[in-house]
């Protein structure tokens, strides 16, 4: 019953799995127009699309927000839960015990995750659940019509509420001190980048934490606020320049080798990370802390991938799970055997 | 001479007092008395005398009071008593109020080391020399405390007559089989019992007689019973978060699932078991498990049913199976975790905001709670909804005599699940939403369905029958009705009321759950002063429809349950109005298990 969308223009391009970029898109949204959000929701199509994923293979999810309203734009062909409101980690990760071959995408949004969400989004990493976990950050509620976010500047002025007296939360840094073990930040308005940065995190064997800064047109692009798109085109300082290089196909380095870094996925894909002038390790946690301490000192964007740890279990490898997924398991494998049943009243 | 010592001998056989007194036993909590208490109870049962055991239990680790209530009784009623005939006093800071609970002529087993005056003439009273007989034993110094606790044992067992033999079968259970611990144990209470043989002579009349009516029988708590039924209905994932007294029902699913549900070649696990880190999270992972296709459960008391209400909403609204078992405790608010009550029933019945409304399934013993703790994640697939099974402190966490479990006696049914191959079929065409068989129950996908068709969106959100977001009022209203119809297909599925007649009966009396035992005894109290009665336990909710008959067949029909407010008794006045002047409340809820004579005395006042 998945819904048909309608092609827009010419099918060209067909992926290694054999579909177009028209076999990942979604519903037309709803969000305003120039959203950071759909700049996202485009980047998760291309992603997918590049990466050769078919989309029955990849579970959306989200929690309450404009962010998470998102997910019903793009990858139609995906099954997606909106859930609860800052209670989709647990949403995913209870129904991606029932297949362990999917690949989970949350999108969840700054109300989301740094309010009501926060204990859920910490205990997700403490577990380290194959999940990509993408939040939409303005800093900013949208749908309940410009209330300050978690997110938001100490200071900001927004027309209704007059000045945010609070210290912000910062995601990226409780995504690091959580034990995340891959962590980036980018911006809604450097596309490239995200896309390289969700194939990466859909190739991550963990959770895959992305703090994408994506204006709010309506409610929050205040040049000075650190969530707006004039500040975050001025202030953007990429680690290195960035990208993704799956298993299957042949790696060509182009970059003279002390200048690119190589991390290695657990299942053999590639991140490839270009110096950008600094020398950074992302695999170096005390650098990641160091690196976005820095960040908020400068008053600027730094953007990229912050942390990876491609090497700890994630956590349904923890949990020694039959092959078969279990929700293709049947009686036979499911009830235990009638003597069972008939020894364990004896022991009563 | 002969005939004499004979004849005085049956005149002091029909003084005897056997198969039929209650035991408390008076203990501070942390002091290792479970081990105890359980013996007792256990080598009880072994004799084949019927035997309840109930913990009365404070919400501390260590420090405060703690009874223990054994309830012996040769027809069957295990009911707790408020009063006993036996009380063993190892507490001095509750020796005033427990005496008070000493029936007339009862018997008092006192440490000897609690040196308190009482004024009680005519009761047994022996002394016990606990620290003397511990010292006795060669034991490692840490151990002397709970020893202790064995001495009473011993002392019990030859005063009333446990059988020795029965008292060692039990320590093996208790220690599963491991052979220090059981040879510790027994020694302290073989010299108990010589100390006895010594020093004291019987007086009093309270004797145990072996007999045969525990056999064949099985002895356990409710949530061993549950965590066994789920496993063999096939539970898949269980999500869950400790709470009183609900904590020992997920640790048995830990402790079970490894010895039951590894894949036999490959030793690989066909479940998850998750701590979560709180209760809104345990509940969403077992919703997210019973979307992705899971057979998936929680279990939690109250205040963790009201954080999960927002998710339980959703899995109804968004049709989602899910099992859910509510131990429940006494409330509003913390209330008490370590007392038991039935005060969960209508608010769980309408969970969550807007019109909800939920399945909800009522054991009244271990058997039932195996029975619906398998059947539970049929109903829910079926119906593609949220099950609640209402289960309690007392069913929960004491030990219930019962039959041994049964069997599942019918294969596993998943509801409808369309896979590859049905979607194949159907060329792709089906709505997630679309009441194709009229009965209410539409069709679905889980997670992992390669057919390019088999997605939807899921959403909390007004949808349509494709599941896509829908402000239509006509879309809304039929989806509400949809759901409510999902209620109506439910009911065959649903487990009926227990009914049981007297003959020329006057009275019905209407129950759920755990008040069984209370209610048995009482009828039997009842129908000796001439007042017989109808018995009708229902035992699901939404109501299957047998219920109005009964109460139509009786002018007063009184509704027995433990809680301020009658919560059962409002249910069956929304469900039949019509009938509400022949519905009588007896509602009372102090924490405790009711009793028989509470309610024997309300309904014999209420008839003169």
């Amino acid at each position: 019953m998945t819904e048909q969308i309608e092609a827009q223009g010419k099918r060209s391009g067909v992926n290694l799995v054999g579909l177009t970029k028209m076999d990942y898109k979604g519903n037309p949204s709803t969000l305003c127009q120039g959203c950071g959000h759909n700049s996202i929701s485009s980047q998760i199509i291309a992603a997918c699309f590049e990466l050769n994923v078919h989309p029955e293979e990849v579970v959306k999810f989200s929690g309450i927000g404009c962010s998470s309203k998102s997910a019903y734009y793009f990858l139609n062909r995906s099954f997606g839960f909106n859930g609860l409101h800052g209670r989709m980690p647990s949403l995913a990760t209870g129904a991606l015990f029932a297949d362990y071959t999917l690949k989970g995408l949350g999108v969840s949004g700054d109300g989301d995750t740094a309010s009501i969400g926060l204990g859920q989004f910490k205990h997700l990493l403490r577990r380290n659940m194959k999940l990509v976990y993408i939040i939409e950050n303005n800093g900013v509620y949208g749908l309940t019509k410009g209330q300050f976010s978690a997110t938001a500047d100490q200071g900001l002025e927004l027309k209704s509420h007059g000045v945010n007296p609070y210290m912000p939360v910062d995601i990226a840094w409780e995504a690091l001190i959580g034990h995340a073990t891959f962590v980036a930040r980018s911006f809604a308005g450097d596309p490239k980048q995200v896309k390289e940065l969700i194939k990466a995190a859909l190739n991550h064997n963990g959770v895959a934490v992305l703090d994408i800064i994506s204006p709010c047109v309506t409610f929050n692009n205040i040049d000075q606020a650190t969530q707006s798109y004039v500040w975050g085109k001025d202030h953007e300082t990429a680690l290195h320049e960035l990208s993704f290089v799956p298993r299957a196909e042949e790696i060509l380095v182009e970059y003279n080798e002390n200048e690119v870094k190589e991390v290695q996925l657990h299942d053999g894909s590639t991140i490839l990370l270009k110096k950008l002038g600094r020398d950074y390790d992302p695999t170096d946690r005390s650098a990641a802390i160091t690196i976005l301490e820095e960040s908020n000192a400068c008053q600027c964007l730094i953007t990229g991938l912050i942390y990876i740890n491609p090497n700890q279990p994630s956590m349904v490898d923890m949990y020694n799970l039959t092959e078969k997924p279990l929700n293709r398991l049947t009686e036979v494998e499911l009830r235990p055997k009638r003597e069972t049943l008939l020894e364990l009243n004896n022991t009563f | 001479m002969q005939t004499q010592s004979e004849e005085a001998r049956k005149s002091e056989k029909r003084s005897q007092i056997i198969n039929d007194f209650s035991i408390t036993i008076a203990t501070v909590n942390g002091s290792g008395s479970q081990t105890s208490n359980a013996t007792i109870l256990r080598s009880i049962f072994k004799m084949g005398i019927p035997v309840s055991g109930k913990n009365i239990f404070p919400s501390n680790i260590q420090g405060l009071p703690t009874w223990y209530t054994v309830r012996v009784n040769k027809e069957g009623f295990v009911a707790r008593e408020d009063e006993s005939d036996i009380l063993i006093e190892m507490n001095s800071a509750t020796f005033n109020e427990d005496l008070a609970k000493l029936k007339p002529g009862g018997v008092l087993f006192c440490d000897e080391q609690i040196h308190l005056p009482f004024e009680r003439s005519e009761i047994f009273y022996y002394p016990m020399p606990i620290k003397e007989i511990v010292r006795q034993v060669e034991a490692p110094p840490n151990l002397r405390d709970y020893l202790a606790n064995m001495v009473y044992v011993g002392i019990l067992a030859q005063l009333i007559g446990i059988e020795f033999e029965k008292i060692h079968q039990a320590l093996e259970f208790h220690f599963k089989g491991k052979s220090k611990p059981v040879n510790i144990n027994f020694e302290v209470v073989l010299r108990a019992a010589e100390w006895v043989k010594q020093h004291l002579e019987k007086k009093d009349p309270f004797y145990l007689e072996p007999m045969e009516m525990t056999k064949g029988l099985i002895l356990t708590d409710g949530n061993t019973a549950a965590a066994l039924g789920a496993i063999y209905g096939g539970v898949q994932f269980a999500s869950w978060y400790p709470i009183t007294p609900a904590t020992s029902l997920a640790e048995n699913l830990q402790n079970y699932l490894p010895k039951l549900r590894k894949d036999v070649d490959t030793e690989k696990n066909t479940f998850a078991v998750i701590q979560a880190e709180d209760e809104l999270s345990a509940i969403g992972m077992a919703i997210g498990a019973g979307w992705g296709g899971l057979r998936a459960m929680t279990s939690t008391s109250g205040p963790g049913l009201s954080l999960m209400s927002e998710y339980i909403g959703l899995g109804y609204f968004a049709e989602v199976p899910v099992v859910i078992w509510d131990v429940q405790r006494i409330g509003p608010s913390t209330g008490l975790p370590t007392r038991t009550a039935q005060g969960d029933l209508t608010f769980i019945a309408f969970l969550g905001h807007g019109d909800t409304q939920h399945i909800i399934l009522l054991p009244g013993n271990i058997n039932e709670v195996f029975e619906f703790g398998w059947k539970a994640f049929d109903i829910a697939e079926q119906i593609q909804t949220p099950v609640i099974i209402l289960s309690d402190l007392d069913l929960g966490m004491n030990q219930w005599m019962g039959k041994p479990f049964e069997y599942p006696d019918s294969p596993m049914k998943r509801g409808k699940v369309l896979w590859e191959k049905d979607l194949e079929q159907l060329d792709g065409k089906w709505a997630r939403y679309l009441d194709v068989d009229g009965d209410g129950i539409t069709y679905r996908t889980v997670i992992g369905n390669r057919h390019p068709q088999a997605a939807y969106f899921t959403r909390g959100t007004g949808h349509d029958e494709y599941s896509r977001y829908s402000e239509d009022p006509q879309n809304w209203h039929d989806l509400l009705e949809r759901l409510r119809k999902k209620f109506v297909t439910a009911k065959p599925l649903l487990p009926k009321p227990v009914i049981e007649r007297m003959v020329m009966s006057e009275i019905g009396i209407i129950s759920i759950g755990s008040t069984n035992p209370a209610i048995q005894e009482s009828r039997h109290k009842l129908a000796q002063q001439g007042i017989k009665s109808d018995f009708m336990r229902i035992r699901a909710y939404p109501f299957v429809g047998e219920e109005k008959e009964f109460i139509e067949s009786h002018e007063i029909n009184y509704v027995v349950e433990m809680n301020r407010d009658g919560q059962l008794n409002q249910l069956l006045r929304i469900e039949y109005p019509e009938l509400a002047n022949r519905l009588r409340s007896f509602a009372y809820s102090d924490g405790l298990p009711l009793t028989a004579k509470r309610l024997f005395d309300f309904i014999q006042q209420d008839k003169e």
